[in-house]
């Protein structure tokens, strides 16, 4: 078995509750077992549209004074708040869970002139979650948010009162933890500005993907693999501008016999990738949902050794680890389909975000 | 005959019942440890000649002979134990540099040997080598940081070739020599090492799709044609270096120094600067080739980098440039140096490197271990974010598959083997190849014992040897759930320490066993 992975998203941009994601992944549960659940939202904030809004979990009072003055350094804080929560007897030890709508202050970008706005924010996210506070920004994104923590998902779902929010995209996450024990902030999605990534799998090459993170100013203090690929996809689209097709075909090439059969430009193509990008490949079991508020994408590892489904209805489209987790939401598809190992599934919005 | 203060090294036994006199053994040592007394009709034995490179033991028809070591001690002392004072009666009687050669027999922590690797258990899937691919293909050259993508205007529409349509990619890659295995044959002239040794490298190179290097000692014309799995050495002496010879090759390499002797040059006598070596080394026949300590032209890494640039320059920018380098303290500092110099492969050579040829002080006191090394420099490159710009090979006592393959998931790119080519040609490491009385007919120049070894049959034993190698390594990366090297290259998490100290480990960037993520 191993984790669940479940993603929504309307085509057109038209909100629906979070209710149906966490029916999705709810029906998944026999591959989890309850030491690990969350949920990410697209549009879910639309009156702070655009304020990067920070989720945070805290483990006490004393990290969140530190990390409110660090926070004050470089923004201007618009609105700071508890993330609403309601009783549920299966979630404990709960931490405090707090969320900050944040603009970059003139101040900072005086002073960090040479960066953008979202390096900024990747800076404060790196130095806050590698710096032993105690606090970590589960997300950080503008119009979407993060909600995560120790319990089934659909646990966590109902805590965090996600039926009561609405967005366009969802995608969640059911954990079976292999590598770290369950925790908090250990919990999937994983984010970094509007990336959020769930992942069913285990990467046996986590150890070079780290080192090659570092080399660009990640830091990766989660422990965790999933981390990791988020910061793979952030770093080749965001700082080094590749379409998201060419960062997919570097963190999943296709094997050389299969290029040394190919024409020559497109040869010397996947060689160049290969080639500069040997520090990005991802090796070992893995499928993989990573939404960036413009679209959602699902794929596998090279080989395929993990379960990846593929629907679409109307203008929505869905992915999940089991087949039973889109019917619960979507009896009839139009088309439904196994997401083939070397391919990238695409769902992007065509229309206006509503 | 000298009467000699010290004892022999090897004692040498000869079963008179077996032995038919028919002075093979005579004939194959060429230390003169047995001679003939026509008299006597009697094949006699001086063990004090013995170099225990066992030739007659295998050559002897009726299995007559035995080596072994010589098990009497002078000396009953920890401290100055028999080879401690060996070597002071060998300079009480000749006032020399005590020389050797092969790497250093001190018995150094082998920290190889205090390494463990991972494997995959249930929540990973372990790989079977045998159903599914495994890639050890790797290249190595400096590589660009990122690339850049441009949209065609024109979409082309390949058959399989998706996204290779739409996009081009505009930034071009240096010049790679591609390995199909991560592993090249170190550096070993044709002077040290005979004809037949050197064409064997060459060839197997050829067949197993990976590289041989030159070593200083030139290129012999019939050699040219494994040009494209040749890497040229340019080092300090200059031999058999000139345009030609700069393009007859897949790479150049800068030798700064050695594993085996840092800091110090080279010196091939003038007995063995044959017709043939002085050809490919471009001197004069009989006279000694020297190579001085450091280049006369690089007294800084300016200097070097002035000459990696004229290499460049003279090749058209069409061969990647090695600098090799021994693994010394300052490694790392250097090691970066090199790559912001213009180099586009790092070769160190670590402590246990061999030799043709070295002062015994030097090989076994100077340096440091190559498991350190790697380490040091591949934490350094990417800390200063020029990792991709130089590629690393590692070389100094590779003994086996799995060193490779810890030394890659350290950080190497590839390793360099010498020792290891050596031995599954047949060297039985008696050290002696500054002799150039080898027996086996690889570390020679006398015609006589040159024709010992077949080439050909040295190349096949070459090709198993690297065959073997990359079935070990698929094995063991199938097992750790990784199918492209390039996920073992690096990756420090699937290495344990296992009895190492606390600074050892740090510097190995690895955790000790029994730790977990």
């Amino acid at each position: 078995m191993g984790c669940s992975i479940a993603g929504v998203i309307d085509g057109n941009g038209s909100l629906f509750s979070g209710d149906e994601i966490i029916r999705s992944i709810q029906k998944m549960f026999l591959r989890a077992n309850g030491l690990g659940g969350g949920f990410a939202g697209y549009g879910i904030y639309p009156e702070n549209k655009n304020d990067f809004c920070f989720h945070v979990i805290y483990k006490d009072d004393k990290s969140k004074d530190i990390t409110d003055a660090i926070l004050k350094l470089d923004f201007d804080v618009v609105k700071s708040e508890p993330i609403p929560t309601k009783s549920i007897k299966e979630i404990i030890n709960r931490p405090i869970l707090w969320r900050y709508f944040l603009q970059v202050s003139d101040s900072a970008k005086r002073q960090f002139y040479d960066l953008t706005e979202e390096e900024i924010v990747m800076r404060v996210v790196m130095k806050i979650n590698s710096g032993s506070y105690g606090s970590f920004i589960i997300s950080s994104g503008k119009n979407m948010g993060i909600f995560k923590g120790v319990g089934y998902a659909s646990e966590i779902g109902r805590f965090f009162r996600l039926e009561e929010y609405s967005g366009y995209c969802w995608i969640a996450h059911d954990r079976f933890p292999t590598n770290t024990p369950g925790w908090w902030a250990g919990a999937h999605p994983f984010g970094l500005l509007n990336f959020s990534l769930v992942h069913n799998g285990e990467i046996s090459s986590y150890g070079i993907n780290k080192r090659y993170l570092e080399e660009f100013g990640y830091q990766l203090p989660l422990r965790t693999d999933s981390e990791a690929i988020l910061y793979l996809f952030d770093l080749l689209l965001r700082k080094h501008s590749l379409p998201l097709e060419i960062a997919y075909k570097i963190l999943c090439p296709p094997l050389w016999h299969d290029i040394d059969i190919m024409p020559a430009p497109a040869r010397e193509f996947y060689k160049k990738l290969r080639v500069v990008y040997s520090g990005a490949l991802i090796n070992g079991p893995s499928a993989i949902i990573v939404a960036d508020g413009k679209r959602m994408c699902g794929f596998t590892d090279r080989i395929k050794l993990r379960p990846l489904i593929h629907a679409a209805c109307g203008s929505k489209h869905y992915l999940a680890s089991e087949e039973c987790a889109i019917r619960e939401i979507c009896p009839v598809p139009d088309e439904l389909s196994f997401v083939k190992s070397g391919e990238l599934t695409v769902c992007g919005i065509k229309g206006k975000i509503k | 005959m000298k009467r000699m203060l010290y004892s022999p090294d090897y004692l040498v036994t000869r079963d008179p019942e077996k032995c038919i006199q028919c002075e093979v053994c005579v004939r194959q040592c060429a230390f003169n440890a047995h001679t003939y007394d026509a008299e006597k009709h009697r094949v006699d034995t001086d063990c004090s000649k013995c170099v225990g490179c066992f030739r007659c033991v295998y050559m002897c028809p009726t299995g007559a002979l035995s080596v072994s070591e010589f098990s009497g001690r002078m000396a009953n002392s920890a401290n100055w134990t028999d080879k401690q004072l060996k070597e002071l009666y060998k300079q009480a009687e000749t006032g020399g540099v005590l020389l050797t050669g092969m790497g250093t027999d001190k018995k150094y922590k082998i920290i190889w040997d205090h390494i463990l690797l991972d494997a995959a258990q249930v929540t990973n899937p372990s790989i079977d080598p045998l159903r599914e691919p495994m890639e050890l293909r790797t290249y190595l050259g400096g590589k660009p940081l990122s690339i850049e993508v441009k949209e065609n205007k024109r979409k082309v529409s390949l058959p399989g070739a998706d996204i290779s349509g739409r996009f081009s990619i505009t930034t071009e890659l240096p010049q790679q020599l591609e390995l199909k295995t991560p592993i090249l044959f170190s550096a070993m002239s044709y002077g040290a090492i005979s004809f037949n040794a050197s064409k064997a490298l060459a060839s197997a190179a050829e067949e197993c799709g990976i590289y041989y290097n030159t070593g200083e000692g030139g290129l012999h014309k019939d050699l040219y044609r494994y040009s494209k799995n040749t890497i040229v050495q340019v080092a300090s002496g200059r031999f058999g270096v000139d345009t030609e010879y700069l393009n007859s090759c897949a790479a150049v390499e800068i030798k700064i120094g050695q594993g085996a002797k840092p800091g110090i040059g080279g010196h091939l006598p003038g007995e063995k600067v044959t017709d043939e070596i002085s050809m490919a080394r471009m001197i004069p026949k009989g006279t000694d080739a020297l190579s001085p300590a450091p280049h006369h032209d690089i007294y800084s890494i300016e200097d070097l980098s002035q000459l990696i640039y004229a290499i460049k320059e003279a090749t058209e920018y069409k061969k990647p440039v090695s600098v090799k380098i021994a693994a010394v303290h300052n490694v790392a500092a250097i090691a970066s140096g090199i790559v912001r110099a213009g180099a586009d492969i790092v070769a160190i050579d670590g402590i246990r490197g061999g030799t043709g040829a070295a002062p015994t002080r030097t090989r076994d006191n100077v340096g440091i271990p190559i498991e350190l090394a790697i380490s040091a420099v591949d934490t350094r490159m990417r800390e200063e974010g020029i990792r991709n710009r130089a590629s690393i090979i590692a070389a100094g006592g590779f003994r086996n598959s799995a060193d490779v393959v810890k030394a890659i998931a350290l950080g190497a790119d590839a390793v360099y083997i010498g020792t290891a080519a050596l031995i599954s040609m047949g060297c039985h490491l008696c050290q002696k190849c500054y002799t150039g009385k080898c027996n086996w007919g690889i570390a020679t120049q006398d015609p006589y014992l040159v024709k010992r070894l077949n080439s050909e049959i040295a190349c096949r034993r070459l090709v198993n040897l690297i065959l073997a190698w990359s079935l070990e390594i698929k094995e063991i990366m199938g097992g750790m759930g990784i199918n492209s090297i390039e996920s073992l290259r690096g990756n420090r998490l699937r290495l344990r320490g296992f009895d190492l100290h606390e600074n050892e480990l740090k510097i190995l960037g690895i955790k000790p066993a029994g730790e977990s993520l």
